[in-house]
């Protein structure tokens, strides 16, 4: 049975959506002449500042295009659902955010996004603008922790994109907003748990399989299978396993600072986030760890996949001053 | 046979057709252990690919074609698919360039090119369950047979043979590569969609060799 959806032509679905984006965001975004898949911040790239590429594949939104503005990104470029954007929108990208003092590209740790970027960049050398790469690995569930190279980027984008996007905007050296991207990847941590597939609007077919009274803890944001299939279990349990791992790898001590992130994949609402909100942050009380700031909704969903996200930014100082930094995009503001 | 402008032409409307004849089993093969969408990405990137050719005109050389395809391809699809065929196509190229038209011989050059290009751009090896497992031991089959006198057609017949092994040999395969490594053990048992559609493609393009040499 084909899958329900609010669409024309699933081929025409991205391009379509990008339209809607910029007739609701022109005050924050534009896209480049003849080449509508490079959207670009108004008020971001300006010259001696570090211009920060982010994209990836569409079905994510509001990451990637909602955090382009100042502050944040200064361009995203747009891929096809769950594709890399080919290297000509991301070139166009890097040329609108070049200020010349060099590009750095953030994007989730995927074979596809990988070797697209890098012939971006290969391309990019040739005419003089320096691109560097900084790809985000928060997802725990995805490696083990001694092969954090290999875990992809999911929900922790929000903060990773944040920090470097702050580091640009105060005008930092490219070797200092690249030093402050790859701190933020090392200090972020995500968990996930799938209760439900999406669809792709090409296909109209569940992505995977899975039981109406099962959980799949850490299931990737493209439906990537994830390390483990359960009964579903109440909130607080699921929490707690979600934590647990998080916890494990961060090691915070009594005091420490953390930004949270409650995230829904999709079609889990806000009312089920609170719900493991209330545990998170019970559960922080519980062993001394102060709350700075947190985040609850959608800010990295995969189509209308049900279930969730918690992230961990753990902060320091210097993270604390990128995260309060304000930035004004079309779907996020702060400070 | 002499393989031209117009035979390579022929070559991707070939392959777009027995792609998107092909389209809904490979996002099926897919959905097992990726996301679900390759078949969509080949159908996007071939049906460019085709067109974009197919819109040159007759000056056109083998190079041109073969780099308007990769440039087609590439801008069509992203994701992976786009810059390990993209690059094929460039590779293929580049083997070719300065020749008005083809030998047998070249032809099998141009095939060997593409199969190292895909290599080169994944940095896959074989064993690591990715088209790598179709594409290396497709290139070895057709350079053996056109060194033992085969013709074109014959040896990319022999490739795509070796291909179909190749791809069949990737069930008992965990995951090295790509969006399905991080599925581990639970890789095993599929085959891999990229050395599925390797398949595919490799077979119509023996297909469409064989139809312009009849």
């Amino acid at each position: 049975m084909k899958t329900k959806k609010l669409i024309n032509d699933g081929a025409r679905a991205v391009d379509e959506m990008l339209v809607g984006v910029l007739a609701a965001h022109g005050k924050h975004l534009y896209a480049v002449d003849g080449s509508p898949r490079s959207i670009i911040a108004k008020d971001g790239p300006r010259p001696g500042k570090v211009g920060l590429v982010i994209g990836g594949g569409s079905g994510h939104e509001p990451t990637f295009l909602g955090f382009v503005g100042k502050g944040l990104a200064d361009a995203c470029a747009v891929g096809n659902v769950f594709a890399s954007p080919p290297p000509d929108p991301i070139i166009e990208c890097a040329k609108a955010a070049s200020g010349g003092a060099g590009v750095l590209f953030m994007y989730g740790n995927y074979a596809g996004d990988v070797m697209n970027f890098d012939m971006a960049a290969e391309m990019l050398s040739m005419d003089d603008i320096e691109a560097r790469t900084v790809l985000t690995t928060d997802d725990v569930a995805s490696a083990p922790r001694d092969q954090r190279q290999k875990r992809r980027g999911v929900a922790g984008n929000f903060f990773i994109f944040k920090a470097a996007g702050a580091a640009c905007d105060l005008m930092l050296s490219f070797d200092e907003c690249e030093r402050i991207a790859r701190k933020a990847n090392d200090a972020t941590y995500t968990m996930g748990v799938a209760l439900a597939p999406c669809s792709l609007p090409q296909t109209l077919r569940p992505n995977f399989d899975i039981g109406a009274d099962e959980m799949e803890i850490g299931m990737g944001i493209h439906g990537e299978p994830g390390v483990q299939r359960d009964k579903l279990l109440p909130a607080d349990q699921v929490v707690d396993d979600m934590l647990d791992r998080i916890l494990a790898e961060m090691s915070p001590s009594r005091g420490d600072k953390v930004a949270l992130l409650v995230n829904s994949l999709g079609s889990t609402p806000l009312m089920e986030l609170y719900i493991m909100n209330r545990r998170v942050s019970q559960r922080l009380a519980d062993i001394g760890v102060d709350i700075h700031a947190t985040w609850v909704g959608n800010y990295c969903t995969s189509l209308e996949m049900a279930g969730a996200s918690i992230t961990m930014h753990h902060l320091d100082g210097e993270l604390q001053t990128m995260l309060d930094h304000p930035c004004d995009c079309a779907m996020f503001r702060a400070g | 046979m002499t393989i031209d402008e117009t035979t390579l032409k022929s070559m991707f409307s070939d392959i777009a057709t027995a792609i998107t004849a092909d389209r809904d089993r490979l996002c099926a093969l897919d959905g097992v252990i990726g996301d679900a969408d390759h078949g969509i990405a080949m159908e996007l990137g071939f049906n460019a690919a085709r067109d974009a050719v197919a819109a040159l005109g007759p000056e056109a050389d083998p190079t041109a074609v073969l780099n308007t395809a990769a440039k087609a391809f590439l801008n069509a699809v992203g994701a992976s698919s786009g810059p390990l065929y993209a690059t094929a196509f460039m590779r293929a190229g580049a083997v070719a360039k300065g020749k008005a038209v083809l030998s047998d011989a070249d032809f099998v050059e141009v095939f060997r090119a593409m199969a190292q290009g895909i290599r080169d751009r994944g940095k896959a090896e074989p064993g690591e369950k990715t088209m790598i497992d179709a594409w290396v031991p497709a290139a070895e089959a057709a350079a053996a047979a056109s060194a033992g006198g085969a013709s074109a057609a014959e040896a990319i017949d022999a490739a795509a043979k070796a291909a179909d092994k190749g791809a069949e040999a990737t069930k008992a395969m965990v995951a090295a590569k790509g969006r399905s490594a991080r599925l581990g053990d639970r890789s095993i048992g599929h085959v891999d969609p990229g050395a599925a559609s390797a398949v595919t493609v490799i077979t119509a393009i023996a297909k469409s060799l064989s139809a312009a040499q009849a």
